[in-house]
């Protein structure tokens, strides 16, 4: 099993959400979060004092699979949340050693 | 003097306008604190009217135009606790316009309280409730009521004084006696309380654009008060007043906004916020003696130069945190000469001569003076025996929590952390 995590811009949410089901993936976590790669943050100006803002808000999406389909499920997100713009994110896999679905105590495969 | 239902129901309608604008302040520098320090700078201004409200009746209007002691002040036992301001003989005193002098009092009254709670934007997020508190009977008492004698009361600085020999001076709605008066007073106090932790190497950005902008909205309307409210009847002079403070106050927000478009890249909410608050001041002086068309070149130079003058701080180093000196003391001032230039009748662009600016000027200078030299007094009193600032901990933790025991917003889901341990 792997955990494949996005970190993407939060306006192509939606989109990466309708490809995902699209391809047949049936749950994922999301959450806000704030960082910054390349894109570096933005500047706020109030009555003449400049701040920088070094965080951008981003979303964060985590995704439970077979190990089978780590690879298609990272092609999906990479797809559609793609702008071709710096800031656009990044998509990582990190192997998982075990899995259990609380309302069943499952554990393993059968428990994504 | 007969009753004048109509002029007497806009007087109450105009004090409870202006009394809204307190609150209304409450918001426009709530929203300009941190979110840390938002309850005790709206307390500020609540404190403002609480005080303030008590006083009036006491020996404020006494004070303010009882009998005169030297052109500078009124006499405070004269009319102590109102005597002899409501009732002649069993019957309502009415005033000159028809309106009986009790609610000339009430309207007077909420004047006196949005002065004091303007100068708290200059010493936002670090001071003692308590000082403020006592601060605000001081002022009010030796700075605000001898300022209002001497312009309104038939003082020094009014068309009985000595200036009047050169031109008469005008102060329509209170640029001197509301606005130069607590700009003064901000800058001194600025000055005496110190800088907030942090001051120009920490962010201090606003913490809600949208309480900023709802509390220019309010001003705004209670300005109408204000304002139109200083003809003391419902007459022409009444709508010229509300039309000026609307023309002038909309040139004020174009003025802001070029100016920082032009310099900082972005026309901005809190620029278009305070533009207008700059603009109210502006023409609070000269409501009743420019045209509308005049209204909007004091309109627009006062967005101008207080967008200019709210950068002043940094460089001089002085924590006016909210711009009490950028805003009403520099709109309030070129208000004030605004109408030597501007004034229909005698202002140096009608024909007028310089007679009118040259009072306009003189009675600004004294009114700065004035005001600096009694802020400057109480302040150091106060800061040699209550004193003015909370702990550094306390500044730092958050002065809400520190000083009124309450924090503005729920940051934790309830019922986790939080328990109700007596109820």
């Amino acid at each position: 099993m792997k955990l494949v995590t996005g970190i993407i811009q939060p306006h192509r949410l939606d989109d990466v959400k309708s490809a995902l089901e699209a391809a047949g993936v049936r749950g994922m976590t999301v959450s806000e979060a704030s960082g910054y790669g390349r894109q570096k943050g933005h500047t706020e100006v109030y009555r003449g004092a400049e701040y920088t803002v070094d965080l951008v808000p981003k979303v964060r999406i985590e995704i439970l699979v077979d190990d089978a389909d780590s690879a298609m499920v990272t092609d999906v997100i990479v797809k559609a949340a793609q702008t071709g713009k710096i800031g656009d994110g990044k998509v990582w896999t990190v192997p998982v050693d075990d899995v259990a679905r609380v309302r069943t105590g499952e554990h393993g495969a059968g428990a994504l | 003097m007969e009753l004048d239902t109509g002029a007497t129901a806009w007087m109450l309608m105009s004090a409870s306008l202006v009394l809204l604008m307190t609150p209304g302040l409450a918001f426009f520098y709530g929203g300009m604190v941190r979110s840390k320090s938002v309850l005790n700078m709206m307390m500020m201004s609540f404190g403002a009217i609480a005080v303030v409200a008590v006083i009036y009746v006491l020996w404020g209007w006494s004070m303010s135009y009882g009998s005169d002691i030297g052109g500078i002040i009124g006499n405070p036992f004269d009319q102590f606790g109102l005597q002899g301001a409501i009732y002649d003989g069993g019957e309502f005193i009415i005033d000159d316009y028809g309106v009986p002098g009790i609610v000339g009092v009430g309207f007077q009254s909420t004047f006196a309280i949005i002065t004091v709670a303007l100068i708290s934007g200059a010493i936002a997020d670090r001071v003692k409730f308590g000082t403020w508190m006592v601060f605000a009977a001081l002022w009010v008492t030796f700075a605000y009521f001898p300022m209002a004698h001497m312009v309104w009361g038939g003082g020094l600085l009014s068309g009985d004084g000595p200036f009047a020999g050169i031109a008469a001076p005008i102060d329509f709605a209170g640029g001197t006696v509301v606005h130069i008066n607590a700009g003064a007073a901000a800058l001194v106090l600025a000055l005496v309380v110190g800088k907030r932790k942090g001051f120009g190497k920490e962010p201090m950005r606003p913490h809600s654009l949208p309480f900023v902008m709802l509390g220019a909205a309010l001003l705004w309307f209670g300005w109408f008060g204000f304002n139109a409210g200083s003809a003391f009847t419902s007459d022409g002079f009444a709508g010229l007043a509300w039309v000026n403070t609307t023309t002038a106050t909309a040139a004020a927000i174009i003025g802001w906004l070029i100016t920082e478009k032009l310099r900082d890249g972005s026309a901005t909410s809190l620029g278009a916020a305070s533009g207008a608050v700059a603009g109210l001041v502006a023409i609070t002086p000269a409501a009743g003696s420019v045209s509308p068309v005049g209204s909007l070149a004091v309109g627009v130079i006062a967005g101008v130069l207080s967008a200019l003058a709210v950068g002043l701080k940094y460089k001089f180093g002085y924590d006016d945190s909210l711009d009490v000196v950028g805003v009403h003391l520099v709109a309030g001032l070129w208000g004030t000469l605004a109408i030597g230039f501007l004034a229909t009748d005698t202002g140096l662009f009608y024909g007028g001569g310089v007679n009118q600016l040259a009072v306009q000027a003189i009675i600004a200078v004294i009114a700065i003076v004035f005001s600096a030299v009694v802020t400057l007094v109480i302040a150091l009193i106060l800061k040699g025996t209550l004193g003015w600032r909370v702990s550094e901990e306390a500044e730092v933790g958050g002065i809400d929590l520190a000083v009124h025991g309450e924090t503005g917003y729920e940051t934790v889901p309830q019922g986790s952390i939080i328990k109700e341990v007596r109820a």
